[in-house]
């Protein structure tokens, strides 16, 4: 396997945002085109690579690519995935083509969709932080993750700033980053602590798995490094920038924030806090199972009572990430399992979801609920992709939340039941609050200012509902089309826990 | 024709599913073309189901037709169906009402595209309960069936169908939370879903569980079913959402709710809570005993003092289905006696007469509803001889929710009374007793309807009372005559029923 993939999947819309910079601003088309071409690159080659993956059952870490950079300081560019970050690999590609379709939009001067404001510097920024978040879900040095993880943050200032809901930007793009930045300095300071302790000379994450840490350095440095980095997948207590954030972002954004950043936050959480410090979490797991149970019902809660479409879905993204990081500090095989699964479906479920409040939003210039009405005429589409973005959210069985949410609880069972049972009271409050929010929006009648206004969905539009919606119904009928994989993640996971 | 009978089962599932995507393709305004291939889509299941019935041995314990696919391996979880003499009479019990429900909504117009596929992942969902033999499968099904009902209710329901369609989901899915962690938990200890197996691991558990006596934990894990099962039935008081989403529910919808997805509750009841809790069952089944006797006789009271004419058919349903609940209680009581087994037979009978009569009774209040657009019961009155055909069809329909001999009701009825009499006695006498009020209320109905002084403004201008239609009257056909003949010659169906209860208890 000498074609450097995963190199090219990182490094794609990073090269795409250069070029597309160097395009003349009048050409606003053409630079749309090769926003989209850039992105249709990378999809397919993040889906050859999980195919690959998947069909040949690999184990470990596969497509293995190793560059020098820095290396009398041991930072080595080193690439590779695994079960458990293929799919997030593939995730990334997806929600970066779908995030450029979905920015397309019509360019017409009177009801614009879309992104029409300078999408040359758009699609620049956004493009910088998908490669970004492809560099964390690939790297395999604890350097470049960190590399990357910064990458992947600081476009989200400008983008949040500049395109943003004019009410909140400023803000919600200051909040977030303080936030995010502190979140990653103090998992700096812990992996830094790694580095030395473990004394390779490397920050090699696969020579770092077999450091033998003591167990007392596990148990004091667990903390800083797994909170540190699960301040960005929007773990209670820390998760209120996330929702600010959703709101300000513009829609392509909020779909990349809620679709694959968080997920950045949990991944680099699992990979660098549970795989590098196993002893330090099997400590701390109780901590982390209670902000995570708080999370899942306390952000069910709070949804229920926004009237805020956006606000809805910034904090049902909360809880279900609250659910993400209850299966991993489940540290057991469904939980994990689990875990790696919600990721995936999580992703693509917040991302169909912004997408379709973004369109109707461009279209109806309100998110408030009792504001709306009527949509599923005019936007049949939408509407469709809401109802099963919502059955995935309420965990419904056919659909993959349902995949992903079972074996996690299963997991939950393993360790605490009382948690199970407490969690379990967010699947009601979920189909609730997503019933009441589906039935005002698409069907209540509409409001006679917006009747007439609604434009209908461009193509592009309807190719990226189409896909999300394809996928979630895809996992959920048939889970051995991401289980298997995500298995051999967490065996590997499960060796360095020592088999628990 | 090999492939067929080796996937009799599958076939069955999954084809209403399949044609309900078939139907997205075709084109929007062809609204007959898209009724008919609906209809005679589900007409396939129906046959196959004919000859499942046909080529099913009764004296074979155990299930039949099975088929296992792989699913969801990683839990242990597979696509496992089969079919017992329980289920199969279910199936049977599906296959029927659909294309007759599908019949009774040729009068739909509105987004008829939706509607028929709504109805038939409606159908799939139902026979995926009755069909499966893994416990994640069967929750799979439980729950999926809830979406294509809230949007039948929600969207093509009558006034108040906003806040009856948010009900019924919430109300079930809140109910079925106890049973999936249960099955959660079931699945965790045993590392499969599979029923069989589940079944015979839980039955000789013992020692500690999560820290206390396994014998409390299954007596929690039994509540978390029985609430599960007995919001669908329903069960007072776990009711309340019926009346709501029947009302409101289109003509179609309330006549596979109340034929089908309550026996979903009474059939979890017979395949899950008996088997796998039979010391927990017989310790509470005075308690269910007690809840069935209150669903009869306060069935019965509310229905009577309805004055609306679908609210009233509403509450009969859960007159009726209490006794389904009472012969298992019984059976519950004194599982493997020769009263336990009558008893059971009668509840399973009972299931599929109620499914057949209650069918008609919506169906038929649905068909003087859109002639009228009103379902006030004083709004009616004289109106036998207007639509004199109607009127012997309605009294012949509420004759068998009577429990008048000679029809399946009272088969199935005294059945039930029969086997739990020696076991449950008090109940059964009060539950009797509460017999009297369901001819009440059912000839209540008949009288506001059909006699005493005559209401005008049906009789000429505008509003002028049609005679029911030759469409209407097929709808009504299949099930008067499935009717009659269990009332006159039950042993076809009770044979295959009994030998499937004497296996299972």
């Amino acid at each position: 396997m000498n074609f450097p993939v995963l190199s090219i999947v990182v490094f794609t819309p990073m090269v795409a945002a250069v070029l597309i910079l160097l395009m003349p601003a009048n050409k606003r088309n053409e630079t749309r085109s090769l926003a989209l071409a850039a992105a249709t690159i990378a999809l397919i080659l993040s889906a050859w690579v999980y195919i690959q993956y998947l069909v040949n059952g690999m184990t470990g870490y596969q497509f293995v690519e190793e560059y020098t950079w820095l290396p009398a300081l041991g930072m080595n560019l080193i690439f590779g995935v695994d079960g458990m970050s293929a799919p997030l690999v593939l995730l990334t590609g997806i929600v970066m083509f779908t995030g450029v379709c979905i920015s397309w939009g019509i360019d017409d001067a009177h009801a614009p969709t879309g992104i029409q404001d300078r999408p040359r510097e758009f699609f620049a920024f956004l493009f910088i932080l998908a490669s970004g978040v492809f560099g964390v879900f690939a790297s395999l040095d604890l350097f470049m993750l960190f590399f990357f993880y910064e990458i992947a943050v600081f476009p989200m200032y400008l983008l949040i700033a500049i395109w943003g809901w004019v009410k909140t930007r400023e803000y919600a793009a200051m909040k977030l980053t303080l936030y995010l930045f502190i979140g990653s300095v103090v998992a700096l300071v812990g992996a830094l602590a790694l580095y030395y302790q473990a004394g390779f000379n490397s920050f090699d994450m696969r020579l770092l798995e077999t450091a033998n840490f003591s167990e007392a350095f596990q148990v004091k440095w667990f903390l800083p490094v797994f909170f540190g980095f699960a301040v960005l997948g929007g773990i209670w207590p820390f998760h209120n920038w996330s929702p600010d954030g959703h709101v300000a972002a513009p829609t392509a954004v909020s779909m990349f924030h809620a679709g694959v950043l968080m997920k950045l936050g949990a991944f680099a959480a699992l990979r660098v806090g549970v795989m590098l410090l196993p002893q330090g979490a099997q400590h701390w797991s109780w901590l982390i199972m209670t902000c995570a149970g708080i999370a899942v019902v306390y952000g069910a809660f709070i949804a229920f009572v926004q009237p805020d479409l956006k606000y809805i879905i910034g904090f049902s993204s909360v809880s279900h990430m609250g659910l993400v990081m209850l299966g991993i500090s489940t540290l057991n095989r469904n939980g994990l399992m689990g875990a790696g699964v919600q990721m995936f479906s999580h992703g693509v479920m917040t991302a169909l979801f912004f997408a379709v409040v973004g369109m109707i939003y461009d279209r109806s210039h309100t998110r408030q609920i009792p504001e709306l009405g009527g949509m599923i005429k005019p936007l049949p589409w939408a509407g469709i992709g809401f109802i099963i973005g919502g059955l995935v959210s309420m965990g419904m069985p056919g659909f993959s939340g349902f995949v992903a949410e079972f074996p996690i609880f299963m997991g939950v069972w393993g360790r605490q039941w009382l948690v199970a049972v407490i969690a379990a009271i967010s699947i009601v409050i979920t189909a609730a609050y997503i019933m009441l929010a589906i039935r005002k929006v698409f069907f209540a009648e509409m409001p006679a200012n917006l009747e007439g206004h609604i434009s209908p969905l461009t193509f592009l539009d309807k190719v990226a509902i189409g896909l999300l919606c394809s996928l979630m119904i895809g996992i959920g009928l048939f889970p051995s089309l991401m289980v298997p994989m995500v298995q051999t993640g967490v065996d590997n996971i499960l060796r360095l826990l020592g088999g628990v | 024709m090999e492939f067929i009978f080796t996937h009799l089962l599958s076939l069955i599932l999954f084809i209403p599913a399949l044609t309900g995507l078939v139907i997205v393709f075709l084109p929007k305004d062809q609204i007959k073309l898209i009724r008919w291939t609906a209809l005679l889509a589900s007409l396939i299941p129906f046959a196959f189901s004919i000859v499942l019935w046909i080529n099913f041995q009764p004296d074979v314990n155990g299930y039949q037709f099975v088929e296992k696919y792989s699913w969801y391996a990683a839990i242990g979880s597979s696509l496992h169906l089969g079919v017992d003499g329980l289920s199969l009479t279910m199936v049977l019990l599906t296959t029927l009402l659909t294309p007759l429900a599908l019949l009774a909504s040729f009068n739909i117009s509105d987004r008829i595209k939706a509607y028929m596929m709504l109805f038939l992942f409606l159908e799939t969902g139902m026979l995926g309960v009755f069909m499966a033999v893994d416990l994640l499968i069967f929750f799979v099904f439980w729950e999926i069936g809830l979406v294509p009902m809230y949007f039948l209710i929600n969207q093509w329901g009558s006034a108040n169908r906003n806040y009856a369609s948010l009900k019924f989901m919430i109300y079930t899915m809140g109910g079925s939370l106890g049973l999936l962690l249960a099955i959660q938990l079931l699945g965790v200890l045993f590392g499969t879903f599979d029923l069989v197996v589940v079944t015979e691991k839980w039955n000789s558990a013992s020692g500690l569980l999560l820290g206390f006596p396994i014998e409390t934990v299954k007596a929690v894990i039994f509540w978390a079913f029985v609430v599960a099962f007995a919001i669908k039935v329903p069960v007072w008081p776990f009711h309340t959402w019926l009346p709501d989403a029947h009302t409101e529910a289109p003509t179609a919808g309330s006549m596979i709710l109340a034929g089908v997805l309550l026996k979903l509750g009474a059939y979890g009841f017979l395949r899950l809570v008996l088997p796998l809790y039979p010391v927990q069952a017989e310790h509470y089944a005075g308690a269910l005993a007690f809840l069935a006797t209150a669903a009869i006789v306060f069935g019965a009271f509310a229905a009577y003092g309805q004055t609306d004419f679908k609210r009233l058919v509403a509450y009969s349903s859960v007159n009726h289905m209490g006794f389904v609940l009472l012969g298992i209680a019984a059976a519950a009581k004194a599982a493997g006696t020769l009263d336990a087994t009558i008893a059971l037979n009668g509840a399973v009978l009972q299931m599929f007469n109620h499914g057949l009569s209650a069918a008609g009774m919506f169906f038929l209040v649905g068909v003087i509803y859109e002639r009228t657009h009103t379902r006030n019961l004083n709004d009616f009155g004289g109106l036998f001889p207007l639509v004199p055909v109607y009127g012997g069809i309605l009294i012949f329909t509420s004759m068998a929710s009577l429990g008048m001999p000679g029809l399946n009701g009272f088969i199935s009825e005294f059945l039930v009374v029969r086997g739990s009499w020696p076991i449950l006695t008090v109940y059964t006498a009060i539950a009797m007793l509460g017999l009297l009020f369901t001819g009440a209320y059912v000839l209540k109905g008949i009288k506001n309807v059909l006699h005493g002084p005559l209401n005008e403004q049906w009789a000429h201008g505008e509003h002028k009372l049609t005679e029911i239609n030759t469409r209407e009257i097929m709808v009504m056909v299949p099930l008067m005559a499935l009717i009659l003949i269990i009332g006159i010659w039950p042993a076809w169906i009770l044979d295959v029923i009994n030998k499937a209860m004497m296996a299972l208890f």
